[in-house]
C-alpha cells in the first residue's frame, strides 16, 4: 500500500518518468525522464526557458504536473493526497532569489521550520542552527538581518536554512545566478562540500566549469526534453547533439 | 455525505489571503488577475443599485404603514427639492471652502521650504496645528471666535454664520493642502533645482516657472482626495446650526411630526446623494493615481 | 492643588481669563470625565477598527464573488459618505429600529446608548479604510517568500502566521496610523448624538460660564497634544518594527 516503505536504497532516490507539464497553453516540459541515485551530484544545463527550474520545482511540488511520475524515495509527488509535509521534509530547496524571510535574523530564518514545522525542540535547534552557520562560513553574523547580509551570505544563510530540515535531497535553482561574480565562488565551495559530503543534489545551473567538475552526471534540456546526457568527462568533449554543441560554444 | 467529500479532498485553507500566494496550482496563478486576488470593480451604477433597493425599502415601508398618513416614498418626493437645495449649499460651502483652503495652503506650503528658517518653522507649525486639530473643534473655533460683522475701512461687512462655517472648513483644508504641496515639492529630484540654477534662473523663477508646473501632476490626486473628504466634512456645519442638508433633514423629520418610520428612509437618501457625489471622485482620483504613476 | 486652583482664581479675578476646570470642582470633574471617554472612545473604535479591518481583508480574497463585492460595497460606501451622516443613520434610524430593554429603574431604555452607536458607526467608518490598507499590506508580501516557506513545509496557515502576517504588518504601519490618528480626530463627531466626550463637556462648560475662547485654546491644544502624542507614539513603534535593509 504505503510504496514508500517499499524503497530502498539501490533504487533512484528521485526517479523522473516521462513528465509532462503546462502553464496553460504553453507546454514547458514534453516528457523528461531521468533518475537520480543517493548521493549523486546531477547538474542540469540548458538555455533560458528551456523547463529546467520549472522541473525541479515539480519534484518539491511547488508546481504540479499533468503527466507522468516523480516518486522521492518511492513517494509519488503526482498524487492528489500528497503529504506535503513529509515531502518537503526529505526535499530540502535553495531559490534563485535567495527568498529568506526578511523580518528575522539569519539564525533564526535557520531555527524557524524545524521549530514551526518538525516542532523540534528549541535549544536543540539553535544548537544546531549554530553549527550550520558556521558550516557555511557566516559565523558572526547570526543575528545579522538578511538586508544586513550580501547576495552571497544570504545564499549561503538559504542553504543552511534547507540544510536545518536535514533533507536527503537538496535542489538548487539557479543559486548563482543573482549574485555578483565574487561572491559566487563562496557559494558554489558550500554546495561543493555538500556533494563531497555525499548529499544528494540537484542542480539547475549556469556554471559550466562547476558543473564539469561536481556533477556526476550532466543534463543538457532544450524546449522541454532532455537533448542529451552523459557523465561530465564525456558530456563537455563528446556533445553529438547540434543544439548541445550550439549551446556549449556560447556559453564555454 | 458532504463532510466525506470534503475530507476527501486535499487539505486547503479558506483563507483566502493564502491562495493566491499559493504556488501549488498554475492554474490558479495564470487566473490571478482575474481571480481571487484581484478585488471587483465596483461600478457606478452601483450607487443606482443602491438607491434603487432604497426605494424599493422605502415602497415595503409604505406598504406597512399605517392608513391615514402620508406614504413615505410621497413624504420624500415632498421634499426632494427643499433637501436638495440644501446639498447644493453644501457643495457650495465645499467649493468656497476649498478655493479658501487651496490658496492658503498653497503659500503655506510654499513658506514651508523657504530659506528662511523663521518662515520655514512657523508655517510648519501652523500646518502641524490645524492639520492634527479635529475639524469639528475648527469649526467650532471659527462659529465662536470670528464676530458676526468686520469693519473694512468704514465698511460693515456682515459675516454670517454659513460664511464663518466656510472658513472654519477652509482652515484644515489649508493645512493639508500645505503637506500636499511642500510633499509635492520635495519629491521632484533634486537635480532639477541645480540644473534651474546652473541656468542663472532665481530661486523664485525655479519655483514657479519649474518646479510647480511639474508638482501639479502629482498634487492633482491628493487635492483631489482631500475635496471629497471635505465635502463630506460640509455637513459638520449642521452641528452649529447652518442649514445645510442635514439640518434640513432634521427640520423635516420634525415637521413631519417625528415619525420614526421616516428615519431609514431620509438618512439613507442623505447618504446615497453623497455617495453619488463622492465616489466619481474617488475613483477618478483613483484613475489618475494609476496613470500618474505609470507616466512618472 | 489647592495652591494651584487659587492662582487660577486669581487668575480670573485680575484678568478675566475663566479656567474653571482647574480651580472648580464640579467642571473640573466632567472634563476630566470627559476627557476619558475621548480617549475611551477611542481606544474602543481603534481596537474594533482593526479587527473590521482584518476580517474584511480576510473577507475580500473569498472565491465567492458576492463575498467580495458585498465587503467592496461597504468600503466604498463608507469612504464616500459623511461620517456624520454614517453616525445619524445609526443612532437615529437603526437604533429606532432595535427593540427596547427595561433598565433596573423600570423604565424602558434603548438596548444600545449613545457611546455604543459612536463606536459603531466610527469603528465601520475606520474600519473600511483598514480593509484596503491591511489588503495592499498583504498583496505586498513577495510570492516568492511565501514559496520558500512552503518548500520549507510550512503549510497555508503557518506560513500566513509566520511569514505574510508579521511582513505585511510592518508595510501597513505608516498608513494604519495614519488612519488612527483621523480616528481619533474623528471622534469628535460624538459630540453631535449627545455622547459625553471632550467637545460636548466642553461646550457644557463653556455654556455655564461663557468662556468660549478660553476652552476653545484648551480644547484645540488637548486634541493636538492628544494626536501628537499617538504621532510620535506611532512612529517610535513603527521605527522599532523596521527590519534593517527592508523596505524603504
Amino acid at each position: 500500500m504505503n510504496t514508500a516503505a517499499a524503497w530502498t536504497p539501490d533504487q533512484p532516490m528521485v526517479s523522473i518518468k516521462d513528465v509532462h507539464k503546462s502553464f496553460g497553453e504553453l507546454e514547458v516540459l514534453k516528457g523528461v525522464s531521468m533518475d537520480i541515485m543517493k548521493g549523486e551530484c546531477v547538474c542540469i544545463i540548458g538555455p533560458s526557458g528551456s523547463g529546467k527550474s520549472t522541473l525541479i520545482r515539480c519534484v518539491n511540488a511547488l508546481n504540479d504536473i499533468q503527466a507522468g511520475s516523480i516518486t522521492v524515495e518511492g513517494q509519488e509527488v503526482n498524487d492528489p493526497n500528497l503529504d506535503k509535509l513529509a515531502l518537503r521534509k526529505k526535499v530540502g530547496m535553495v531559490f534563485q532569489q535567495y527568498n529568506l524571510f526578511p523580518h528575522k535574523t539569519a539564525l533564526e530564518n535557520i531555527m524557524m521550520a524545524p521549530i514551526h514545522v518538525l516542532k523540534q525542540d528549541k535549544t536543540e535547534v539553535e544548537a544546531r542552527a549554530h553549527r550550520l552557520i558556521k558550516k557555511v562560513r557566516l559565523s558572526g553574523k547570526e543575528s545579522n538581518y538578511p538586508g544586513e547580509l550580501s547576495g552571497g551570505q544570504q545564499q549561503r544563510v538559504a542553504i543552511a536554512r534547507s540544510l536545518a530540515m536535514n533533507p536527503d535531497v537538496m535542489l538548487f535553482d539557479e543559486v548563482t545566478a543573482a549574485l555578483d561574480p565574487e561572491t559566487v565562488k563562496e557559494v558554489l565551495v558550500t554546495i561543493r562540500e555538500l556533494a563531497e559530503e555525499g548529499m544528494t543534489c540537484i542542480l539547475v545551473t549556469h556554471e559550466m566549469g562547476f558543473a564539469r567538475e561536481v556533477a556526476n552526471h550532466i543534463y543538457f534540456t532544450d524546449r522541454g526534453i532532455i537533448v542529451e546526457h552523459g557523465p561530465p568527462a564525456t558530456f563537455f568533449t563528446d556533445a553529438s547533439d547540434p543544439r548541445t554543441q550550439e549551446f556549449l560554444s556560447q556559453i564555454l | 455525505m458532504s463532510r466525506r467529500q470534503a475530507s476527501l479532498q486535499r487539505p486547503t485553507t479558506d483563507l483566502p489571503v493564502l491562495i493566491a500566494p499559493s504556488a501549488g496550482s498554475t492554474g490558479r496563478t495564470a487566473g490571478r488577475d482575474s481571480g481571487c486576488g484581484a478585488p471587483p470593480r465596483l461600478a457606478y451604477w452601483h450607487g443606482f443599485l443602491l438607491l434603487a433597493a432604497l426605494l424599493l425599502s422605502a415602497g415595503v415601508a409604505e406598504a406597512q404603514s399605517e392608513p391615514g398618513r402620508a406614504g413615505i416614498l410621497e413624504t420624500m418626493i415632498k421634499w426632494t427639492p427643499l433637501l436638495f437645495e440644501g446639498f447644493l449649499f453644501n457643495i457650495l460651502i465645499s467649493f468656497m471652502a476649498m478655493a479658501i483652503g487651496t490658496v492658503a495652503g498653497g503659500f503655506l506650503g510654499i513658506w514651508q521650504i523657504s530659506l528662511l528658517p523663521s518662515v520655514r518653522r512657523g508655517s510648519w507649525l501652523v500646518t502641524q496645528f490645524f492639520r492634527n486639530a479635529p475639524w469639528l473643534v475648527l469649526l467650532f473655533f471659527c462659529m465662536f471666535l470670528l464676530p458676526f460683522q468686520i469693519e473694512i475701512f468704514g465698511l460693515v461687512v456682515p459675516l454670517p454664520d454659513w460664511l464663518k462655517a466656510t472658513f472654519g472648513l477652509a482652515l484644515p483644508v489649508m493645512a493639508n493642502v500645505s503637506e500636499i504641496v511642500r510633499g509635492a515639492i520635495q519629491s521632484l529630484p533634486s537635480g532639477q533645482w541645480e540644473s534651474a540654477e546652473s541656468l542663472a534662473f532665481t530661486r523664485r523663477q525655479t519655483l514657479w516657472m519649474i518646479i510647480l508646473p511639474q508638482c501639479v501632476k502629482r498634487m492633482l490626486p491628493p487635492w483631489m482626495n482631500l475635496y471629497a473628504i471635505l465635502t463630506m466634512a460640509t455637513v459638520l456645519a449642521s452641528v452649529v446650526g447652518v442649514s445645510e442638508v442635514m439640518t434640513l433633514t432634521g427640520e423635516v423629520l420634525s415637521a413631519e411630526g417625528g415619525r420614526t418610520d421616516l428615519l431609514v428612509p431620509f438618512y439613507s437618501y442623505i447618504l446615497v446623494w453623497f455617495f453619488i457625489y463622492c465616489y466619481p471622485i474617488a475613483r477618478w482620483t483613483v484613475y489618475l493615481e494609476r496613470r500618474f504613476a505609470v507616466n512618472a | 492643588m489647592e495652591q494651584v486652583a487659587s492662582w487660577f482664581l486669581w487668575l480670573y479675578q485680575e484678568t478675566g481669563i475663566n479656567l474653571p476646570i482647574v480651580y472648580d470642582s464640579f467642571d473640573r470633574k466632567r472634563f476630566a470625565e470627559g476627557f476619558l471617554t475621548t480617549v475611551w472612545l477611542s481606544l474602543v473604535c481603534l481596537v474594533f477598527s482593526v479587527v473590521i479591518g482584518i476580517v474584511g481583508a480576510w473577507l475580500q480574497g473569498s472565491r465567492l464573488v458576492w463575498t467580495r463585492r458585498l465587503v467592496q460595497g461597504y468600503i466604498q460606501f463608507f469612504r464616500n459618505t459623511p461620517p456624520l451622516v454614517q453616525m445619524y443613520f445609526f443612532f437615529f434610524a437603526l437604533g429606532n429600529l432595535l427593540p427596547t430593554v427595561e433598565n433596573e429603574f423600570g423604565f424602558q431604555q434603548p438596548m444600545l446608548g449613545n457611546f455604543a452607536w459612536a463606536a459603531i458607526s466610527l469603528s465601520f467608518f475606520a474600519g473600511a479604510f483598514n480593509v484596503e490598507i491591511f489588503r495592499s499590506g498583504i498583496e505586498a508580501v513577495p510570492k516568492a517568500t511565501v514559496e520558500a516557506a512552503e518548500a520549507l513545509g510550512y503549510n497555508r496557515l503557518q506560513a500566513y502566521l509566520h511569514v505574510v502576517l508579521p511582513l505585511a504588518f510592518r508595510v501597513c504601519l505608516p498608513a494604519l496610523n495614519n488612519n488612527l490618528v483621523n480616528l481619533v480626530k474623528t471622534t469628535t463627531l460624538a459630540y453631535a448624538i449627545a455622547v459625553p466626550e471632550l467637545l460636548y463637556v466642553s461646550n457644557q462648560v463653556w455654556s455655564d460660564n461663557v468662556n468660549v475662547p478660553e476652552m476653545m485654546t484648551i480644547l484645540l491644544f488637548i486634541y493636538v497634544g492628544l494626536v501628537g502624542i499617538l504621532v510620535w507614539a506611532m512612529n517610535r513603534w513603527e521605527r522599532a518594527m523596521k527590519v534593517p535593509g527592508y523596505g524603504a
